[in-house]
């Protein structure tokens, strides 16, 4: 007994004519392949420099230009893409089972809902940034705790998005109905009520991913992100710090890179609440 | 009425307060291994090991640190730095008026543009205009904080030299040069948050103009102007007000990074340095410091909130 599938045609039919979630998509899906064929696509070893060419302007041998180490621009975005992406993914999963997992019981059973949000409440007063960056640093620099990093400070937000759809949810007739049939409460919430609420999770879990790809780079921009020689648009960004009047492409490059794929997340988000989340209208 | 949704909240924040030291004091115990081995390196003679240890706390049982960890608080204590050799809480303080005014220049800048941004799109809704100042709220989201920062410097300071490239000048030294040392960390931070600003803003509006009493007004005929100016905005404007407490924590974080690049002798580059050192008690003291500032902020807001508007207060 499924009330409201997510896979009948009409609210795809609906996406796919949404233009935000079009072109948001498109970019994704572009940028995605870049970063997966990088080291196909890379025109040079993101980590091999070459002295006598370093911080060369953009031309036709080093499309982006090269930086301090004489390393070409362009291959180390490309895998500093990879790395921000696969950073971004595992960390919206995380988050979004976490946030499930925290914030269905709480939304569910009453007598959970006070302990476990103001758990919630406490985690969120901190700087989400600041808490990620404290727990990677303690942690150790590794891309692993980054992404154990991020999960923490954005599951709180999930969570409460979860526990708001389930406080809904739970009221409908069809759990009801499931109750009556004698049904345990384990499998009501399972089934029925958490695969009901599946719409804002999504919708939040699209932004979970674009907060993701920022603080990724703040964090490694600071210092406590995966560790260097590997590429990452954060410490390409601190690498170029020091030649802003000389090499500025070093710093403007990342940074349009992250525009791209956080506005491609944006739009996608945006497109996917209209369908999914009516509720909210931004 | 007021009063028990005063009390109420009050209660509610001194809760999650006491969870917020709670996780800061949990954070030493996140340390892979030996807290101490890991700040000292493995020349490091036992007596050295055992005076961190120490000073730390960690020779002791963990419910009697943490015992004494809630005692230090309770005396508005946050504990000894290992680096700066002085209170934490007497550092913070010092460094709280250079990240509040940033954050303050912040506030106003992304409230100021963001509510006018999004009032504006909400009246020429489904314009180009409309779509325009969308798409830019949009993009404005979509810029890390920090790289605006950057960007910034290379035009505004290297190139143009009309800011210096960072430092910070003492209100009572020079007011044009403090405002000159917060113009671009300002501006920076002031607008990847107008966005979302803008966003809320317009579906504010957008919900009142729907209201019947909009209506009403335009059934009595009255002028559009005076529909808009005396019946829709100040509507608008409520939900608003609790945007400022969402945001103020997104200012406290943004400020953490902005005040690195542009050398910014604030809280948030006290606790960065504290990070990069792994100096925990500054960082736990800091963590717990911005929180009980977000708390604080929103604690008012929600005040605020309640006068505005009484129908909260029965919520």
């Amino acid at each position: 007994m499924e009330p409201r599938d997510l896979g009948s045609p009409a609210p795809w039919r609906r996406l796919l004519a949404s233009r935000s979630f079009a072109i948001g998509g498109v970019l994704l899906v572009a940028i995605a392949l870049a970063a997966v064929f990088a080291p196909v696509l890379a025109p040079y070893d993101p980590l091999r420099g070459n002295f006598r060419l370093r911080l060369s302007p953009p031309g036709p041998l080093h499309w982006l230009g090269t930086d301090h180490f004489g390393r070409d621009i362009l291959s180390r975005l490309l895998f500093g893409a990879r790395l921000s992406l696969a950073i971004g993914a595992a960390t919206t999963v995380a988050s979004g089972l976490l946030g499930a997992l925290i914030g269905a019981p709480a939304g569910y059973f009453r007598r959970l809902d006070e302990p476990l949000m103001r758990l919630m409440d406490a985690l969120m007063a901190f700087p989400a940034i600041l808490l990620a960056m404290a727990i990677a640093a303690t942690l150790g620099a590794s891309v692993g705790n980054v992404i154990i990093a991020l999960a923490i400070a954005t599951t709180p937000h999930t969570a409460r998005v979860v526990r708001a759809s389930v406080l809904v949810v739970r009221e409908l007739e069809f759990v009801e109905a499931a109750r009556s049939i004698g049904a345990t409460e384990t499998r009501i919430l399972l089934r029925h009520v958490l695969l009901n609420c599946l719409g804002p999770l999504i919708v939040r879990l699209t932004y979970v991913f674009a907060i993701a790809v920022l603080a990724e780079a703040a964090l490694s921009y600071i210092g406590v992100g995966p560790p260097p020689p590997a590429p990452s648009f954060g410490n390409i960004i601190a690498g170029g710090r020091d030649f802003l009047v000389t090499a500025p492409w070093i710093t403007i490059a990342p940074g349009s890179a992250i525009i791209a794929i956080v506005l491609a997340l944006n739009l996608l988000g945006d497109g996917l609440r209209d369908v999914l989340d009516p509720r909210l209208r931004i | 009425m007021l009063l028990a949704f005063v009390l109420r909240r009050l209660g509610g924040a001194g809760v999650v307060f006491l969870l917020v030291s709670l996780l800061a004091f949990l954070l030493i115990w996140l340390v892979p291994g030996d807290a101490v081995a890991v700040l000292l390196d493995a020349a490091a003679s036992p007596e050295e090991t055992a005076r961190l240890r120490a000073a730390l706390g960690l020779d002791r049982a963990p419910l009697e640190q943490m015992l004494a960890w809630y005692g230090g608080l309770a005396r508005g204590e946050l504990g000894h730095s290992l680096l700066l050799n002085r209170s934490v809480a007497e550092a913070l303080l010092e460094r709280l008026p250079v990240t509040l005014s940033l954050a303050a220049l912040a506030l106003a800048t992304a409230v100021v543009l963001g509510t006018s941004a999004g009032i504006g799109a909400a009246l020429a809704h489904g314009s180009w205009f409309d779509q325009a100042l969308m798409g830019a709220a949009l993009f404005g989201l979509s810029v890390p904080d920090f790289w605006l920062g950057l960007m910034f410097i290379i035009v505004f300071a290297l190139g143009l030299g009309w800011f210096p490239t960072g430092g910070f000048v003492p209100f009572s030294e020079s007011p044009v040069g403090w405002a000159r040392s917060l113009a671009l960390p300002g501006l920076a931070l002031g607008l990847t948050q107008m966005g979302f600003i803008a966003r809320m803003a317009r579906s504010a509006m957008l919900d009142v103009l729907d209201q019947d009493f909009v209506r009403t007004a335009e059934a009595k005929g009255l002028s559009r102007r005076r529909i808009i100016l005396v019946h829709a905005l100040p509507n608008a404007l409520v939900p608003i007000v609790t945007v400022i407490g969402i945001v103020s924590g997104a200012l406290l974080g943004g400020s953490v990074v902005i005040e690195q690049v542009f050398s910014i002798p604030g809280v948030g580059r006290l606790i960065v340095g504290a990070i990069l050192a792994r100096d925990f008690p500054v960082i736990q003291g800091g963590l717990i410091f911005l929180a009980g500032v977000y708390l604080l902020v929103n604690l008012i807001v929600d005040l605020l909130y309640a006068v505005i508007d009484p129908r909260v207060r029965l919520a």
